[in-house]
């Protein structure tokens, strides 16, 4: 090591630059690491959007810090739905999720997985799991669809536990044929658990039905917009500006 | 097996004898894993989960204090349940001795131990040295990243956890982070994980630092420096002063937090210096 050959310093200071070397080495050592495991620890944030954490699951951030990773979720599920991630899985390291195309959830009614949750992660004010939000269905591809390629599949409709609510058929014109109709599956975000159900029962051989982590799946609309119609609704029916209204007139630059 | 530690102990009191805490320790080892395998593989529910956090006969809360720490530390407020369990274990390990979970219940220790025998059978005795209170820093560093970044992020690496959970629900790649440790202690730092680096070691060693049950050198009079009991102890800065402190007034009581109470010392002795008592018995010896 180093001070090796250094023979001029007494003891004590020898091995005051023995320990300080030392204590260099360790820090830099736990500091490399500290670094190291930053770097790995916010890259397990972003996770492969097919994994869906269970119902009542906090937002991903928040989960990834209140997740024991103890397994009594997956213990109590009663469909083998859950399973712990291992350190090659697309989710960090020992946290539940399931794969809707592989086991949907089944939506137990009285929620046993977040009955069993010690920390919260799987939190415990979930208590109707109509509330629950584990992704949102996504009618993703359309041109595979065989019900907007006009055929009558409906499957994804028929196994949806919330029919008619989460997934409706809305029937349009098909301009293909001129003469028939087509009966598009629509999902409605107010209602869709996310469960998987429709996606697992998708009889394509690559679902065109997915469920997607709702970041990905929902746009949202600034704050700053007002649609006409509802505001009209809240303020008895008449419009928050006179309906005939006088503009400025503009005309090519230059002309009267 | 010439020179290897623990000749003299067999010769005197036979195999079994020198071997007894050693193999009850396996068999406590092998147990914990099989009342949480239980459940999953024959349906008797005894332990569920994992050393994480668990539920025993399907009631009482049980959490690791170190995995609970950096939850609370990651912002998070625990329920109730996580909170009673941590309590409940840290007892526990209070009172018997904080790093017992080290030596009887961790699944990573018959790895080190297996390291730390084969180090010793075939003499490969690596150079390079590590403080023991290394370990300190490290807990302090899984602390502090949940701290900075609200994630559990020793977690994603925790080999203890990995391995006990893995072995219940599923390993896959998780072995690396297993052999990575014996590797480590075989061929780099002797002991160098659970002796030197181990988070959870640390801070199961400070939970039980006034823990009642401890390893005593009663007999320490009869000791004739055959060195044993310091070749096999995962832990032999703790050994000294209660064996060779009586000129000092030290001892006969093992005090330091991290003995790991595995008894290996008490086998290995041919003379049987030493024995499991109380913690009180320094005070009782000055008295009398």
């Amino acid at each position: 090591m180093s001070g090796q050959g250094d023979n001029a310093g007494s003891q004590k200071g020898r091995s005051r630059r023995r320990f300080l070397s030392d204590s260099a080495r360790s820090l830099t050592g736990l500091g490399l690491l500290g670094l190291g495991l930053g770097l790995y620890g916010t890259r397990a944030r972003s996770h492969a959007p097919e994994a869906l954490r269970p119902p009542g699951a906090l937002a991903e951030e928040e989960f990834l810090g209140a997740c024991l990773r103890c397994g009594l979720c997956v213990r109590d599920c009663p469909y083998d739905t859950l399973k712990l991630a291992t350190l090659t899985d697309p989710v960090a390291n020992g946290t539940p999720y399931f794969t809707a195309r592989e086991v949907p959830c089944e939506m137990c009614d009285d929620i046993p997985c977040v009955a069993a949750c010690p920390s919260g992660a799987l939190a415990p004010t979930l208590t109707d799991i109509d509330e629950a939000r584990m992704g949102l269905a996504v009618l993703i591809d359309r041109e595979t669809c065989l019900n907007v390629l006009g055929l009558r599949c409906d499957v994804c409709y028929r196994v949806c536990p919330l029919i008619d609510e989460a997934i409706t058929l809305e029937m349009e014109h098909d301009s293909r044929t001129g003469h028939h109709a087509r009966f598009i599956p629509t999902v409605h975000s107010d209602a869709c658990t996310g469960c998987g159900k429709c996606e697992q029962a998708c009889v394509l051989e690559e679902a065109a039905i997915k469920v997607v982590p709702l970041h990905l799946a929902k746009g949202q609309i600034g704050g700053h917009y007002r649609l006409g119609w509802k505001e009209k609704e809240a303020n008895d029916g008449e419009s928050l500006i006179p309906d005939v209204l006088k503009l400025p007139e503009r005309r090519p630059e230059g002309g009267q | 097996m010439i020179a290897m530690a623990g000749r003299d102990a067999i010769e005197a009191k036979g195999w079994l004898r020198s071997h007894r805490w050693l193999l009850l320790r396996r068999l406590t080892q092998v147990a914990v894993l099989g009342l949480f395998l239980l459940g999953p593989v024959g349906g008797f529910w005894i332990l569920k989960g994992n050393l994480s956090a668990s539920e025993l006969l399907q009631t009482v809360p049980l959490a690791d204090p170190f995995v609970t720490l950096q939850s609370l530390a990651a912002g998070h407020p625990l329920e109730a349940s996580a909170l009673i369990g941590m309590a409940l274990v840290s007892a526990f390990y209070a009172l018997v001795g904080g790093r017992v979970f080290c030596s009887w219940v961790c699944p990573v220790n018959p790895v080190t131990d297996l390291a730390a025998w084969a180090g010793r059978r075939w003499s490969i005795r690596p150079r390079h040295t590590l403080s023991r209170r290394l370990r300190f820093a490290v807990l302090g560093l899984a602390l502090l990243l949940p701290l900075l970044t609200g994630m559990v992020i020793w977690e994603l690496v925790n080999p203890v956890s990995q391995l006990h959970r893995g072995l219940l629900f599923g390993i896959g790649a998780g072995w690396l982070l297993v052999i990575a440790v014996f590797v480590f202690d075989l061929f780099y730092v002797p002991r160098g994980w659970c002796g030197h680096l181990c988070p959870m070691g640390a801070l199961y060693g400070l939970i039980g630092r006034a823990s009642l049950l401890r390893v005593k050198a009663t007999r320490r009079r009869a000791c004739y420096d055959c060195g044993d009991c310091f070749a096999v102890c995962p832990e032999p800065h703790v050994i000294k002063p209660a064996l060779k402190g009586e000129r000092r007034g030290q001892g006969p009581v093992i005090l330091s937090g991290d003995c790991t109470n595995c008894g290996r010392c008490i086998d290995i002795c041919s003379v049987d210096v030493f024995e499991f008592g109380s913690r009180f018995a320094n005070q009782m010896e000055k008295q009398s």
